[in-house]
């Protein structure tokens, strides 16, 4: 086998983190990445999206866990991204659930239509 | 510079960039493909951190179960081009100012942090071993807890969705 890299330095190679990658990148990423999201809800006017927007926002939150997690060497952090995946799912299956109902009724999910549900 | 920090920053790009399409585009459908690719290049990163069980799931999750539950939505809703009425321009400016005064708190905050620390060389976190002792020992509980949210979840979803309740 020549040419072809041995299995061990395959493996090494696959399994090399970012060493020299500060945490504070990835701090950046995810504030960023959490804003975005955040100016999604305030911007948008279609529910839908809004939903799509807090999935980023969930998202982001779920990429630092990752990332302090890799630094900490600790395996709770991704435990905890697993539940905040459970929790997405239940909450975007029961949130289109509702969304599919007032779109039954009003015929729009516009947030302009929706704001006769203030109290 | 080496190749991990290459990823580092085309993944964050895409990320980020894909973030401002499913803001930006008008059309529902394009903003959920968009999300798409934003959650690929996440998964992306979690490759990179080590996380590679994570990954997979993410993908499965969300990728698979998740833009999928929203692009049927967006469909049948039928929310495609034109849908979205314009909205006042001061409650654009509203937005705008907030998320960036919020983008400026979260830096200021970031910026006094203390951690000077980079990424650990242990690469045995992530693997579906460690998660899965971790899960099935210290997380038992919740993990039994979050059977049951599911189940009340899809009996809400199916009542909800159901015509005539009656």
């Amino acid at each position: 086998m020549i040419g072809q890299p041995s299995s061990e330095s395959l493996i090494t190679n696959l399994q090399s983190p970012i060493t020299n990658m500060p945490i504070n990148y990835y701090l950046y990423l995810s504030a960023i990445l959490f804003v975005m999201g955040a100016f999604g809800v305030m911007y948008r006017r279609t529910a839908i999206v809004k939903f799509m927007c807090i999935e980023l926002m969930l998202n982001a939150v779920n990429l630092l866990l990752v990332a302090f997690s890799t630094v900490w060497g600790q395996t709770q952090a991704q435990v905890f991204v697993f539940f905040i995946m459970a929790v997405a799912a239940a909450e975007v299956a029961v949130g289109l659930a509702i969304l599919m109902m007032i779109y039954r009724n009003l015929k729009s999910t516009d947030d302009s239509i929706l704001s006769k549900m203030k109290w | 510079m080496p190749i991990t920090e290459i990823l580092f920053w085309v993944l964050s790009t895409v990320a980020v960039l894909g973030a401002m399409a499913v803001i930006a585009t008008k059309n529902a459908v394009h903003s959920a493909l968009f999300l798409i690719i934003t959650f690929f290049a996440i998964a992306g990163h979690y490759f990179l951190l080590n996380a590679h069980f994570l990954a997979a799931v993410h993908i499965i999750v969300y990728a698979g179960a998740i833009m999928v539950l929203f692009l049927y939505a967006v469909m049948m809703l039928n929310l495609g081009k034109d849908a979205e009425s314009s909205k006042k321009t001061l409650f654009k400016f509203a937005a705008a100012i907030s998320a960036g005064l919020l983008l400026l708190a979260l830096t200021a905050a970031l910026q006094q942090n203390e951690i000077q620390q980079t990424l650990t060389t242990n690469t045995e976190i992530g693997t579906v071993e460690n998660l899965g002792t971790s899960l099935f020992n210290d997380f038992l509980l919740p993990f039994e807890i979050s059977a049951l949210l599911f189940l009340s979840a899809m009996v809400g979803a199916v009542l909800l969705s159901k015509k005539n309740l009656q």
